[in-house]
This record gives structure tokens, sequence and C-alpha cells, in this order.
């Protein structure tokens, strides 16, 4: 469809025309200005590096204001990233910031894993703007668009080089979000290891192919002061919310015994060259590079994942509709199939069930029996011992009876001739006891 | 470059010459008793320990970078580190932990001391730093029991004393506190070796900063439970001003150090430090940071006392626990020989036996009332 459409418009020339006067739509920037103004802007930091290592009080001083945040430990489990959403405004420009903080980041004995919520964090944002542009109805320009734009690396600055943990996640890192690495604290190395450790850290990333952000250099306004800006990175920078009196100003600075580090003095600090490239000249750029390169990137990823393609083999070009079309089916077919198996699943579980409740009653109607029948023979048992007891006390009556009567006959009669009698009676008697 | 401030043992023998006419003076001031003579005594320990001359071992620790070489360079103002190479980060993604020995014979006034310092690279600078600290475990088991085999043998002569004396443990300044592999470190250790902590770099934290940072180290060494070197308590007769020094210096620790290999200009004099923009950093300045009192307490008053704890309280764990497991052992299996006379331990075999026979009888008690208790119901069916 539009691939036919392209082609008819390639045979036509394209011709410049010179106009009479003046039109007018040399005001379309002004236009396009004034209505992302009314839009307002939103901006996305990623801020990386160790605990204490000056994440926060950078922000504090880029933006000259005071960001909550509570002092992370060292004891975190895993790496762990805290967004938090700020709204800005400067002489009527609306900017909504997000920044990112990595929680417990190189704080681990085993960092092995340390770079994967970060990944992940950077991919959920692009998955969020994915699933926006893939909707039916979708309303990008509403939307807040949380893709990273920029990942600021903060190295420490040890002397030598880069730490391996810095090396590996860098590595991850840069073909995701742009980078820029920042050397931390840098109010601890003297000049000249300064330039050393600018040396060793650049070289050491270009060996390693990580490719950190260039600020570029095809715009010829600010093609110069980008190209110079390019040869002082990585920038070292220090952080201060502190005023301290020098000369007869109130600037920012730390003040030690030994003198007070100014932040903004370029001779102590690359903070100026950073605000000025970051806020001041690229920050547009940035965002265009996130949309344009990485998330582009990361879409087509994806999507290549899901089976989509451009071409099939044989080179003609697939609708999205069909291909999704074909998908969704599949899928269906597949819910319908594991709908099945569930059903059986639980037909068979059902069945098991009662086989094993028949079972049990069965076995509970035997012991019945069982306990019955030993009812009964203990009843019968019983009932013998009584008639028993019921004959002895019956033949006891009879002869207590029969006794009596003799006893009486006896005494009827005379009492001393019978007495010998009498006497072999009761012997009598006794033995029948 | 040796002519410089008083040594430990030149205080030691000035003190003890003191301490010698004081005596004297005494005992001439009482005309009933002579003198003997004995107060020369520790002038004699003297003698004898400068003509033997002495050793130390120390080792430091901590991740690369933190100025481990610089201070050691520093406290002994030598170089002992020429032509080191250093990793990559990519080589050392998988590094493991080495030990490498440095010995040095360093001389100070007539005073010969071998300083041994036990260096490792690759601590903790692995991705995955599980057990990083087994290899130096390792390293000081063995010293002790090389030295337990040496003592328990046949010929003391010349006994070699390679046990690790103290370790340093660097802390890096950029945390909140100490971390976890620091804690696992300190408490794998701390019952082998008198580790002394040090805050590293300090030039990049401000006074206030040290003081807290200090505080919350302090704070979860004691959560942790973890047992550093402690300065012995000063003897209760000692003047005010050493026991106030002595005070001071127990609530400075743990140190927090600055180390640095060039000798700058500062305030019209050459001195040790780091030259910045904004100002110079003297090593030496105590109001910069506390590596004078770091280098006292280990070099000029505490060095021998490291040693003392290392004898009598590491070592002799490790001696006690290495028999007990070797009785334990015994007991199993009666083959296996034994390199050390094993005393016999009779006093708890004949508190078994009595035990055992208590037993006994209780059993045989038992089983007669048994019986009896058969015979009557037997008797009773009858």
């Amino acid at each position: 469809m539009a691939a036919n459409e392209i082609d008819v418009f390639a045979n036509e020339e394209k011709r410049t025309l010179d106009l009479g006067g003046h039109v007018g739509f040399d005001s379309l920037p002004d236009q396009l200005v004034s209505k992302s103004v009314a839009q307002g802007f939103c901006f996305n930091i990623l801020c990386v590096g160790e605990t204490g290592i000056g994440k926060s009080t950078l922000m504090n001083t880029l933006f000259n204001t005071t960001f909550e945040n509570e002092e992370a430990s060292h004891y975190e489990s895993d790496v762990q990233l805290r967004p938090q959403t700020y709204d800005l405004q400067e002489s009527n420009v609306n900017l909504k910031l997000t920044i990112v903080h990595t929680v417990g980041f190189g704080d681990q004995i085993n960092k092995e894993e340390s770079y994967k919520p970060i990944l992940e964090y950077i991919d959920a944002q692009f998955e969020r703007y994915l699933e926006e542009e893939l909707k039916i109805r979708r309303s990008l320009f509403n939307c807040h668009d949380t893709r990273i734009h920029i990942c600021l690396y903060f190295i420490a600055p040890t002397g030598h080089s880069l730490k391996s943990l810095d090396l590996v996640t860098m590595k991850k890192l840069d073909s995701k979000v742009n980078l820029i690495p920042v050397i931390a604290k840098a109010d601890t190395v003297s000049k000249s290891e300064l330039d050393k450790l600018k040396i060793k850290i650049m070289s050491e990333l270009v060996s390693n192919g990580v490719q950190i952000y260039q600020f570029p250099t095809e715009d010829e306004a600010v093609a110069e002061i980008n190209s110079s800006m390019n040869t002082h990175l990585p920038f070292a920078v220090v952080g201060s919310v502190d005023d301290v009196k020098v000369g007869n100003k109130m600037v920012k600075a730390r003040l030690y015994p030994w003198g007070s580090v100014q932040v903004e003095n370029e001779n102590h600090c690359d903070f100026v060259k950073l605000r000025e490239m970051l806020l001041r000249v690229n920050m547009e750029d940035l965002r265009e590079q996130t949309h344009a390169r990485h998330y582009e990137l990361y879409r087509r990823c994806k999507l290549e994942e899901m089976g989509f393609k451009d071409t099939d083999p044989d080179s003609q070009s697939f609708s999205l509709q069909e291909t999704y079309e074909a998908k969704r089916k599949e899928f269906l077919l597949d819910l319908q199939r594991k709908e099945e198996e569930m059903r059986q699943m639980f037909v068979n579980k059902v069945k098991e069930t009662e086989a094993e409740l028949k079972e049990k009653e069965k076995e509970l109607h035997e012991r019945f029996e069982q306990l019955k029948r030993m009812h009964q023979e203990e009843k019968r048992n019983l009932e013998e011992k009584r008639r028993e007891l019921e004959e002895e006390m019956n033949a006891f009556n009879r002869r207590k009876v029969a006794a009596e009567t003799l006893m009486g006959q006896a005494l009827q009669g005379c009492s001393q001739p019978f007495k010998k009698d009498k006497d072999k009676k009761k012997a009598n008697l006794n033995k029948c006891d | 470059m040796i002519q410089r401030k008083v040594t430990d043992f030149y205080e030691c023998e000035a003190v003890t010459r003191e301490h010698l006419a004081i005596l004297s003076q005494l005992f001439f001031r009482l005309p009933e008793k002579q003198y003997v003579g004995f107060a020369t005594l520790p002038n004699q320990v003297h003698r004898k320990s400068v003509k033997k001359g002495f050793d130390f071992t120390l080792m430091v620790a901590g991740e690369s970078g933190m100025g481990k070489s610089t201070l050691v360079n520093s406290l002994f103002l030598t170089d002992l580190y020429k032509d080191r190479k250093l990793l990559n980060a990519e080589e050392r993604i998988n590094q493991t932990v080495e030990i490498i020995k440095h010995t040095v014979d360093i001389e100070e006034k007539g005073v010969k001391l071998k300083l041994t310092i036990v260096d490792t690279p690759g601590f903790g600078d692995a991705v995955n730093n599980n057990e990083c600290w087994k290899p130096i475990t390792d390293y000081i088991d063995q010293q002790f029991e090389q030295y337990f085999r040496d003592e328990s043998g046949l010929n003391r002569k010349n006994i070699q004393d390679n046990r690790v004396h103290c370790c340093l443990y660097f802390i890096p300044p950029f945390g909140h506190g100490l971390r976890p592999v620091d804690v696992e470190f300190m408490k794998a250790l701390h019952e082998k070796v008198n580790i002394i902590p040090l805050i590293a770099k300090a030039d990049c934290l401000t006074p206030n900063e040290i003081k807290k940072l200090k505080d919350r180290i302090r704070e979860e060494i004691d959560k942790f439970g973890i047992k550093v070197y402690q300065f012995p308590e000063c003897d209760s007769d000692e003047d005010e001003e050493f026991k106030q020094l002595d005070k001071e210096l127990k609530e400075c620790t743990p140190f927090a150090v600055i180390g640095s290999n060039t000798v700058v200009e500062a305030r019209g004099q050459r001195v040790r430090g780091r030259l910045y923009p904004w100002g110079i950093v003297e090593v030496e300045n105590q109001s910069h940071c506390d590596f004078v009192k770091l280098r006292n307490m280990l070099i000029r008053s505490h060095m021998h006392d490291l040693k003392d704890v290392t004898c009598d309280v590491h070592y002799e764990n490790y001696r006690a626990q290495c028999i007990q497991e070797m009785t334990s052992k015994l007991a199993q299996d009666n083959r296996m020989e034994s390199p050390i006379p094993i005393l016999p331990l009779s006093t708890p075999d004949v508190e078994t036996e009595k035990l055992i026979k208590m037993k006994d009888e209780e059993l045989k008690r038992m089983q007669e009332m048994l019986n009896k208790m058969q015979q009557q119901m037997h008797d009773k069916d009858q």
C-alpha cells in the first residue's frame, strides 16, 4: 500500500521554487515551541552509583533545589530502583522531572546480579511506552513518558582506573540508554592525577567497546562547544548545597581546613560543564536519541521476538494486521487446549477422591461389623455366666429349703435319738455346701 | 632522612638514664644501704635488644585504589613499591586475592628493624567477592602453624617469626559507614590478628563529615561485635598530660589518613602533601588528618604492644585450638602419631570413672527392683 505510493513520488522531480514575498511559514518553529511549552516537557534521569557516592547531592546541586531523599543503608540484599517525580518551573517552562536512584548498588559481596534490576527497570519503561503505542485508543501526547533519557554513571575516584563492577555494568547499559560517566567526589583527585585518570578511563571504555553518549556535532550552532566538551569526558564533579563565603560572595562550596572547593569554579571541577551540556544545550537531543535510537531498537527486538517480520523469506511484505490475526488465532487455540487439559485434570482428581472416599467407607463398615460381633460375643458370654449363677442360686435355694424341712421334721419328732441323725444331716449339709 | 625526631627507643633510653640517676641519688642518700647495681637492668635490656635487632610484620588490606601503598611509603619514608604493575578493570573482574610480601631492612640511630609488609592485591576487586578473605586467613594461619612447629621442634635456636603483628584495614570514605564486605572481612580476622581500621583518602571529607563517619563506624563495629585492636590502658600513676593524650588518641579511632609520595612547598617549608587548585593538604598536619597520630601509635609507642598481643593472645588461641583438635583426633584414631609429646590427662579420667561407677550402681538397683516386682506379680498370679 504505502510502498507503491512512495515509488510514484520518487519518479517525479523535486523542484525548489522561489517565493515572491513573505508567506509567513517561517513562524512554524515558533508555533512548535509555543505548543510544546504549553504542553510541558518531561525528562527522566537515572543515577547509578555506589551508596554514598553523591548522587542525591549532585542532583540537588544541578537543579538548585532540595529533593527529599533519605540516606540509604549499606546492607540491602539486592539492588533496587527508587523513582521520584517532581514538577519544576523556570520562566514559564514546565518540566516534569523524574529522578531514579539505585539503592544498594555495589554493596553486596556478590555483585554478579547487580546490573539486572537496572536493565529490567529500563526495559519496563520501554515496554510501557510500547504498550501505549500499540493500543487501539492511544493518547501518546497525554501519557507520561517515563523512558530514561540519560543515565549518569558515578565512578568512584580510586585513582587508578575503573572498578570491575563499573565496567561490567556500563557494558550492559550502553545499548539501552544514553550513558554519561562522571567521576564523583572529584575533590579527592589532584589535577595531575585527574588527567591521568580520565585518559585511563576513556581508554578502558574504548578497548572494551562501551559506547558512551557523545554530544552531537552535526548542528553548527552547538558543534564547536560540543566537540570541545567531548574531549573533557568523563566529567569530574563535586556537589554541594552548602553556601560558603569566598571573597565577598556566597558560593556553593565544600569547606576544608586547607581550602574550599567551589562547585562552580571551572578550575576546581567540571560541574559547570556538566550542567551546560546536560541541561542547557543537549537536553532535547538526549530525548530524541532515546526515542529514535534506543526505543526503536527495543521495539524492533521485542516485535521480532513476538514473531513479526517486515519481510518474509519471499520478500513480500507482510501486513501487520495479518500477522497479528494469525498470532491471535494461535493464542486462542493455545488457550483452549490449556482449558481442556485443566478440565481433564479436574475430572481425574475428582474421580480419585471419590475412589478414596469409597474405600474409607468400606473400611469403616468392616470395623463396625467387627465391633458388633465382639459385642455380641461378650453379651453371650455374660448371659451364660448369668445362667450358671442363677442355676447355682437355685440349687442352693433348693438345698436350703430341703435342709429346713428336714430340720422341721426332726424338731417335730424326738430331738435326742435323732441327734445323731441331725449331726449326720448337718454333716451332709456341710458336705453339700 | 634518619636524622629526624626521636624514636621510641631513644626516648626510652633517655628515660632510663633519668630513672637511673634518681635511683642512684636515692641510694646515696641512705647511708645504711649500699648501691647494688641492678638498676642498670633496663640499660642492659636496651643494649641487648639493639644488638639483636627487631622485626615487625605489617599487613595492609583494602580495595584497590585506597592509597595503601602510598600510606606505607609515607609511614616508613621509603619507596617500597617500585615497578608495580596495576591491573585493568577488565582483568580484575574475576581476580583472586594474592599475598605478596616485601621485606626491607631499615636502620635508625643504631636500631635495626626488619620490616615485612604483606600486601593483598585483588581483595574486594572482583565482581563476586564471596570469601575473598579466605586466602588472607589461610596465610595468617599458615604463619601461626609454621611458628607452632618451630616452637615445638628440637632445635629452637633460629626461629623466624613471620606471624602477622598488625593488619591495617582501609575503609573507603565514599560511603556512609562499613559495607558488608568490610564487616565480613573484619569478623573473619579479628581473632587472628590485630586489626586497625583506617578511613582512607580522608581528603574528600570535611571535618564534620569525618566526625560523622567515625561515629558511624565505631557504632557499627560495636553492633557487629568486631574486636579491633584496643590500646592498652595507661597506668594510673602516669601524669595528666599523658593520660589526656591517650584519651584523645582513643577517641580518634578509626584514624582518617592521607598519604602522599610527593613533596610540595607549603608555608615556606617542603612537606609531604597533595597539591590541589584550592589548597595544599599536608600529610603531617594534625588539623588536616590523623596521619601523625597513626604513625606515633603504630611505630613510636605501640609497636611492641602489637607484637605482644599477637604472641600472647592470638597465637595462644591458635595454639590451644590446634592442640585440642589434635587430642580429639588422637582419641579417635590411636594409630596416628603426634609430633608433639602429649602428657596423659589424669584428672578428667578420674572424674569420668566416678560417674561411670555411679551409673552402674544405679542400673543395678533398678534391675533388682524390676526383678522384685516381677516376682511379686508372679506370686499374685499363682
